[in-house]
């Protein structure tokens, strides 16, 4: 096998890491801008938060990853929930069209990076977890925060998968991302359904952001921001709304981003996302697996 | 550049510094304000408009050693051709698909800045492309003087070239969206397919109203490239687009003349939390006010969207947040 090949393999399983990572934290940006109309530009400093709480586990209370992934997860996920009562929930119930809560998402951003910033300076950081051993496994080579990633992925694609699928809560959700209207007319008590939607994009944002650290064996205030993008590329892709799109749509550019670096110098990896993010809003913008109603 | 306590207030330099920056924001922020206000569109990407006019006119001058005078009208209308081409698909598309289009066009134009080292000087940043302009200003500001016996250093010559303009955009814009193209331009914005009916082509007019607003951003690049003498892609991060929001959103949604207020109040802000010298600010260093000034701006504009969506002059009946 030729060195071309094995480059190919070798990004193809880099995209299919970083990929995981969008997917992840693209799944809640889809179901909050589907199901509440927020298109949150916040959601990218969630994962900053996330990844922070985590550095704060691992480091300042020495636990190890899996308690600082679990730290992660539940602070995020408490954020998120705490942003809906105090700040959503009352927007809402003021009348706040799109374009406000949009605008709305764009001030907490600011506000959420800076406080981290403020708190943890601009230096970056680093958790105490070895990542820099890795694998070769004669077609690619694999270090273990990218196994760590995928593991971690693939764990909770199919849990995800089938909590939306199986689950009551999980199923509600897609029902409000579909149609809220119908969705409350067949008995859906929709405020519930919404604090879980917030409970399940934090926590997924939190965890998400967590892997971005590890994964870039660094994190930094602007972290989750600059993932914030490539996320909505994935949710675009993958139709507004759409969890299962979301998922596969992150794998796509994931691949796409990684893939595009035999074409293309590696620093336009996401102007080439962006790229592929725009092209789809123009040619498809029910997603690749939507319906045309949907738009 | 940090002064001494209370001595930054009464310096003349720092609220001549602040002027320039609130006069800058206000060519920007009114070409928001004719796109958003007037034609109803979400542009995040307003930046990547400026970006373009910054540096299009800094390359014509270094690399091909065109004129000042030649390059800043190229630069104009290259950022108003790309306003074009983006606009055109991308005006098709729903209000929220097209606010996130835009600012992912202009991060592309900012990795394309980035990383075109050769062109571009990449992130070492542009220079050299000041000489003509600062030799304009010196003698611009040595007969200013010889007529007002007033010193001119280079901020207060920019100083009377930037409110000047200010001034006489928000005249064109005025006589413009109250003219009967700006009239369509309202109709377009309150009911689409009304106006379509009535046998206006609502793309042809967004399109338009896009254009002018990108040669707005240029013009307010080409002012930014001389008050900073060089030229980094980190100034051009999507960051300032929201700062345009805020502005446009601080005066008032389709009040022109709210913009100038509101870049003046943010330009205080902003400029303010980073070189004034008393207590509380006494007790932050550098890194921290940048992130408390960007808190504040985050809270402001929070509160605007859920008390006072119609900004400080705007009207209740013209809001256009909420449809």
């Amino acid at each position: 096998m030729g060195p071309a090949m094995n480059e190919f393999v070798q990004l193809t399983v880099n995209g299919l890491v970083a990929g995981s990572i969008i997917a992840i934290g693209a799944v809640g940006l889809t179901l909050v801008y589907g199901i509440l109309r927020i298109v949150n530009f916040a959601h990218g400093d969630y994962l900053t938060f996330g990844a922070y709480m985590a550095f704060v586990a691992n480091v300042t209370w020495g636990l190890n990853a899996y308690a600082a992934a679990a730290t992660a997860i539940v602070l995020t996920a408490a954020l998120a929930v705490g942003l809906e009562f105090g700040l959503w929930r009352p927007m809402r119930r003021r009348g706040a069209g799109v374009t406000s809560l949009f605008l709305t998402s764009i001030g907490l951003a600011l506000v959420l990076r800076n406080a981290v910033q403020f708190e943890w300076g601009t230096t970056p950081f680093r958790y105490r977890i070895d990542v820099f051993q890795s694998y070769d496994l004669g077609l690619f080579r694999i270090s273990r925060n990218q196994i760590t990633v995928v593991a971690a992925a693939t764990v909770l694609i199919v849990g995800l998968g089938l909590f939306l699928a199986r689950t009551r809560i999980g199923k509600a959700m897609r029902a409000l991302a579909d149609n809220v209207d119908l969705a409350a007319v067949s008995g859906i008590d929709t405020d519930r359904i919404v604090t879980w939607t917030w409970i399940v994009a934090g926590g997924l944002a939190g965890l998400a952001g967590m892997l971005l650290a590890v994964l870039q064996a660094s994190l930094n205030p602007n972290s989750g921001f600059n993932a914030l993008l490539p996320m909505f590329a994935a949710v675009v892709l993958g139709g507004v709304g759409s969890a299962y799109g979301a998922l596969a749509g992150g794998i796509v550019i994931g691949l796409a981003m990684e893939l595009s670096t035999l074409a293309v110098p590696f620093q336009y990896k996401e102007a080439v996302a962006f790229g592929v993010m725009i092209l789809a809003l123009l040619l498809r913008p029910q997603g690749l697996f939507g319906r045309a109603r949907v738009v | 550049m940090s002064a001494p306590f209370l001595g930054a207030i009464l310096s003349i330099e720092f609220w001549q510094y602040v002027a320039v920056t609130a006069g800058i924001y206000s060519i920007f922020a009114l070409g928001l304000q004719l796109q958003f206000g007037f034609a109803g569109l979400l542009n995040f990407g307003h930046i990547g408009f400026m970006a373009i006019g910054s540096y299009t006119m800094a390359m014509l001058i270094v690399h091909a050693s065109l004129p000042m005078w030649i390059s800043a009208p190229i630069a104009i209308a290259t950022a108003m051709l790309f306003g074009l081409i983006i606009g055109i698909p991308a005006l098709r598309l729903r209000a929220d698909y097209l606010a996130i289009t835009t600012i992912a066009f202009s991060e592309i134009i900012r990795i394309f800045i980035l990383n075109s080292v050769r062109w571009t000087g990449g992130p070492q940043g542009l220079l050299g492309f000041a000489t003509e302009y600062t030799d304009f200003s010196r003698s611009a500001g040595r007969r200013l003087s010889s007529i007002t016996h007033i010193g001119f250093d280079p901020d207060r010559v920019l100083l009377v070239l930037v409110w000047p303009t200010v001034l006489l955009l928000y005249l064109v814009l005025r006589k413009l969206t109250r003219s009967p193209w700006g009239r369509v331009l309202r109709a377009i914005r309150e009911d689409e397919d009304a106006a379509d009916a009535l046998g206006k082509n609502p793309l042809a007019y967004k399109l338009q109203a896009l254009a002018i607003g990108s040669a707005f951003a240029a013009i307010a690049g080409i002012f930014f490239s001389y008050q900073l003498l060089y030229l980094t892609p980190t100034e051009f991060e999507p960051l300032f687009t929201f700062f345009a929001w805020v502005i446009v959103l601080l005066g008032g949604t389709a009040r022109l003349g709210g913009v100038p207020v509101g870049a003046v109040i943010f330009a205080v802000i902003f400029a303010g939390t980073r070189f004034l010298e008393f207590w509380p600010l006494s007790l932050l260093d550098d890194g921290d006010r940048a992130a408390v000034r960007l808190i504040v701006v985050g809270l402001i504009l929070i509160g605007l969207m859920a008390f006072r969506p119609q900004g400080i002059f705007g009207k209740k009946e013209e809001l256009l947040l909420d449809r």
